[in-house]
């Protein structure tokens, strides 16, 4: 890690505790909430550093912030789901927009790939945060423990493949010119891609798109399955594609939840700021950390929280 | 439309253009964001909500939030700009929008490359996320 890059996130890090400090409620007595016994600033502090070191787990573990963000700060703070939904995307989004741009100029992104990909899950996502909302929250409470443990299962099964067989491109992406190439760093060899079963695509971002608006989990983690094992596009476009593609997803998602009322900035700002300083800091420490047990520790905290969720929501 | 034999290592205009408008938009949006943030939490502006009052609301849920706080949903925040927790809503919507600005731009480009279909399906999402962002499905609670 560069020098100064330590020093502005420690100053940032640093400077936000301050600014929940530093506070005039800080030093007021009647700053302590009658609500749980704490004083306001307690919980936005906690959510501060527990979005840092989600950052960092988030990055070693190769999964998005949303969807760890939004089954352990559900679980385990006091937010309602409605809050911590709208926050969720918010914090996807914004992981999003700071990976697109490098993501779109290394042409690792293709925006001829996420566009058509884009308007089906961008749609499907206002319904689903329609559908979020409009439905009591112990049946969402239900279905998101039940998506979590789902979410386990697809990272303990699904397999990755570097570089798919894609014998022939399908008509739909053969149309819409699908395809591209993009030089692999650690070889320097030059990859051509191109990809099938589109149509069969499309429709499972249908799926996607619901699931990210109803849950405002983000949706990496079906997104990558969906491009790479599916549609045969390599890993690293897959990837990259899907990180941009929630800048698309969750911008809708988040507007109906930001239309609604739910956003809190008290909770936003922190989780943004927390997620963000933890990501740069956990892309630092890729190079000494040993992600295979971060990712099942990850496994293990995901399964318990979709544990939780449902207990929840079923009145346990 | 590029044809396949043409295929180059570098990005399209398209999605050079796009990749900078989205840059400009995330980076202006997240320091309004942290600006408007440090007015809230240092006090320099007051809150709407109280700060020693808001750990009382977040555990409701969004209709009795808004209904306890009176506060009303969708674009109404516009008018509570003086306030130090609804000025942070300026960067929240511009991080929320600027994805609608990067379509919009990459349309004429489309165009001009004669990329038709491309260009209807980026003109349908700036349609969509507008819808989206408009508060017309549904503000104003459920």
């Amino acid at each position: 890690m560069r020098k100064n890059d330590k020093l502005w996130m420690i100053i940032l890090f640093c400077l936000f505790s301050l600014m929940l400090l530093a506070s005039p409620a800080f030093a007021d007595a009647s700053a302590v909430a009658a609500s749980d016994g704490h004083a306001w600033w307690f919980w936005p502090l906690v959510l501060l550093i527990v979005t840092f070191i989600m950052g960092v787990v988030a990055v070693l573990a190769g999964v998005g912030g949303g969807v760890l963000f939004v089954p352990i700060i559900s679980g385990f703070f006091p937010f309602h789901l409605d809050f911590v939904r709208g926050t969720g995307l918010l914090v996807a989004l914004s992981g999003a927009l700071a990976a697109g741009p490098g993501l779109l100029k290394l042409n690792l992104a293709s925006l001829r790939l996420a566009i058509p990909v884009a308007l089906i899950a961008s749609t499907c996502a206002i319904i689903g945060a329609m559908i979020g909302l409009a439905l009591p929250t112990n049946i969402v409470q239900i279905c998101l423990g039940a998506t979590i443990l789902g979410i386990c299962a697809l990272m303990l099964t699904a397999k990755k493949s570097e570089v798919p067989d894609v014998p022939k491109a399908d008509k739909l992406s053969s149309m819409l010119h699908i395809y591209g190439v993009y030089q692999e760093a650690s070889t320097g060899e030059i990859v051509d891609w191109k990809v099938h079963r589109t149509p069969m695509g499309l429709a499972l971002f249908v799926l996607i798109g619901v699931m990210a608006g109803m849950f405002g989990l983000g949706a990496g983690w079906a997104n990558v399955p969906v491009l790479n094992l599916l549609m045969g596009a390599p890993l690293k476009i897959s990837v990259a594609t899907s990180k941009f593609l929630l800048s698309i997803t969750d911008t809708s998602a988040a507007w109906i939840y930001m239309n609604k009322g739910c956003v809190i900035p008290m909770m936003v700002v922190p989780s943004l700021v927390g997620i963000m300083l933890g990501s740069f800091v956990g892309v630092r420490l890729l190079k000494i950390a040993k992600p295979g047990f971060i990712r099942w520790m990850v496994i293990g905290i995901l399964a318990f929280a979709g544990i939780k969720a449902l207990s929840k929501g079923l009145g346990f | 439309m590029a044809e396949k034999e043409n295929i180059s290592l570098e990005a399209t205009p398209e999605q050079l253009l796009y990749a900078k408008l989205l840059e400009k938009g995330m980076y202006i949006g997240l320091l309004i964001l942290l600006i408007t943030f440090g007015l809230y939490a240092f006090g320099v502006m007051d809150p709407y909500i109280p700060l020693d009052k808001i750990s009382h609301y977040w555990n409701m849920n969004v209709n009795d939030y808004l209904h306890h706080a009176n506060i009303k949903a969708g674009w109404a925040w516009v008018g509570m700009l003086k306030y130090g927790d609804f000025v942070n809503f300026i960067g929240i919507a511009i991080l929320a929008g600027i994805t609608i600005l990067c379509y919009a731009a990459i349309i004429p480009t489309l165009l001009k490359n004669d990329d038709k279909v491309y260009a209807v399906l980026a003109l349908l999402e700036v349609i969509i996320l507008t819808i989206a962002a408009s508060g017309i499905l549904g503000a104003g609670g459920h």
